[in-house]
């Protein structure tokens, strides 16, 4: 039982000291010229349901979620916003060349196509971001179009 | 002290929990067949031969261009991810200073498109691999269109590929060894160009 307590308190102890860690925040008030909804003409439905599903790691402004503010959490948030913006930034749209458009565009449509984006660890809590079938039609739809005028 | 304890299970669950939602996704491991070398060697002899020519730098992309290309050919995913991250290295150390600034713009795009790619190449199951194989080979063309080459290569083109919207690829034999089909269609195919 003691060495139980123990545990517990070095657990207690790091589970607190690590909260004092400052995480970078991915929050940007500015309007981007480049983003991808001010170059293209996207259809309204697609660009809401791209702003709420794919903006938070996709873009330079996150909609941060409570628990953000706890560690571990954070730090894995941060790892995957991350990632995903160097993948793609709907922010920085207008400023890739056609050739990496086109290699952008193909890979958003075959992993929409394979469900896997969102990610699913995405959509367990932001229920809002799961696409229904029409929605994912669509879209592919207008990325396909976006795709060939290229 | 029996709060005390049950408060620190609590709090010791949640952090456990918290720790192994974390959301671990992508990073799929694709079969990884036993290695096989019969095919390494095929299209990679010019490493060898090391010419000290103008495209010297663009020939080691090449190679490992090629060993992605002869490993998907072999359903060898393992291979690939490997010679795509050697890719990576050699367009990372490509050298474009002899170039001029139009040429160089576009060497860039390129690079940076292709560095990608290949960086998803040696991370990725193997269909993923070959989809981004499929827009890899468009660059190496364009690359080659630009810097030139001494090397003798084939431009093919698989017309199944993507849902019939076809896909093309380099090789270093006239034979036909399909990249995308792998061992299921290796002669599916044409020749479209030759190169030198």
């Amino acid at each position: 039982m003691k060495v139980f307590k123990t545990i517990a308190w070095v657990l207690l102890i790091a589970f607190v000291g690590i909260q004092f860690f400052p995480t970078e925040r991915n929050q940007s008030e500015a309007e981007y010229a480049s983003d991808f909804m001010e170059v293209n003409t996207v259809p309204p439905m697609v660009q809401n349901k791209i702003k709420v599903s794919c903006y938070d790691c996709h873009s330079n402004n996150t909609k941060y979620p409570w628990y953000n503010k706890v560690q571990p959490v954070a730090w894995f948030l941060e790892d995957h916003i991350e990632e995903g913006k160097n993948e793609l930034n709907f922010n920085e749209w207008g400023d890739y060349s056609d050739r990496r458009k086109n290699s952008k565009l193909r890979s958003i449509i075959s992993q929409i196509e394979d469900d896997e984006m969102p990610l699913d660890s995405y959509t367990f809590i932001h229920r809002d971001a799961k696409f229904s079938e029409s929605e994912k039609k669509e879209i592919l739809k207008y990325m396909t179009q976006l795709k060939n005028k290229l | 002290m029996k709060k005390l304890k049950i408060t620190m299970s609590i709090l010791t669950m949640a952090l456990v929990a918290l720790t192994t939602m974390s959301c671990k996704d992508g990073k799929k491991e694709g079969s990884t067949a036993p290695m096989s070398n019969e095919m390494h060697q095929e299209d990679a002899g010019s490493e060898m031969m090391a010419d000290n020519s103008s495209n010297s730098e663009s020939s080691a992309i090449i190679d490992n261009y090629l060993k992605i290309k002869n490993a998907l050919v072999a359903d060898n995913q393992e291979d690939a991810a490997k010679a795509g991250g050697m890719l990576m290295a050699d367009l990372k150390d490509f050298d474009k200073s002899k170039y001029s600034s139009d040429k160089q713009r576009e060497l860039t795009d390129i690079i940076e498109d292709a560095t990608e790619h290949a960086e998803h190449i040696s991370e990725s199951p193997m269909e993923h691999q070959r989809e981004h194989f499929d827009i890899l080979s468009k660059d190496m063309i364009d690359m080659i269109a630009i810097t030139g080459t001494s090397k003798k290569l084939y431009q093919d083109f698989c017309p199944m590929y993507n849902n019939n919207k076809g896909a093309q690829w380099l090789s270093s034999t006239e034979e036909i060894k399909n990249p995308y089909m792998g061992s299921k269609m290796p002669g599916c195919g044409k020749m479209q160009k030759e190169i030198n």
